[in-house]
């Protein structure tokens, strides 16, 4: 049940191409990932509604295959 | 999924002004994200209700339906959903939180 990081990275960039995106193994076990994202799209949204972006990005592997991602997003300052 | 468990979560978040959605109990939280919010929440002095999701299956599948969130935990103010750990996270640090409490007029300690 572990998801390789720049799996996570691809489909992120899928959903938001213009999206940078960094990603850290935390415990280096493949199932355990902080992310960050950044993205034009999130622009006024509300943290809920970004975060919500990503997770459909990631088209159900969060909660199952992947069992923790810690997610930063914002918007460019 | 079944419009009980909808409705069941609906009188729950309608019913205690800040609701969590977790995994154990605020005495015993069974991970550590669930146990992060508890702490924040028992940190800023507010009283909340709380459900264990590891005790119903069907409320832990209904959840993250009737959200559309993915993940355990999950904190409700005032019949809103406001996030899961790593927003509560974020928003206790940069104090967005307490503002948030102050506005929707719910009990909690003042920060210095």
């Amino acid at each position: 049940m572990a998801m390789p990081a720049n799996e996570i990275e691809a489909l992120i960039k899928a959903a938001l191409p213009d999206a940078s995106v960094t990603i850290d193994d935390l415990a280096g076990d493949g199932d355990h990932y902080a992310a960050t994202v950044v993205s034009e799209q999130f622009r006024g949204l509300s943290r809920v509604r970004q975060h919500q972006i990503v997770y459909a990005a990631l088209r159900g592997r969060m909660g199952g295959e992947l069992h923790a991602l810690a997610l930063q997003t914002s918007a460019p300052t | 999924m079944p419009d009980t468990v909808f409705d069941r979560i609906q009188s729950e978040i309608d019913g205690s002004p800040v609701f969590l959605y977790m995994k154990g109990t605020p005495m015993f939280p069974q991970c550590g994200f669930s146990a992060r919010v508890v702490q924040i929440l028992s940190h800023l002095g507010v009283p909340f209700g709380s459900a264990n999701v590891l005790e119903e299956q069907e409320l832990r599948e209904g959840i993250k339906e009737f959200s559309q969130w993915p993940t355990i935990p999950q904190l409700y103010v005032k019949g809103e959903f406001v996030g899961g750990c790593d927003i509560i996270t974020e928003m206790f640090q940069s104090g967005e939180l307490e503002t948030l409490l102050a506005e929707k007029g719910v009990e909690h300690k003042a920060q210095a």
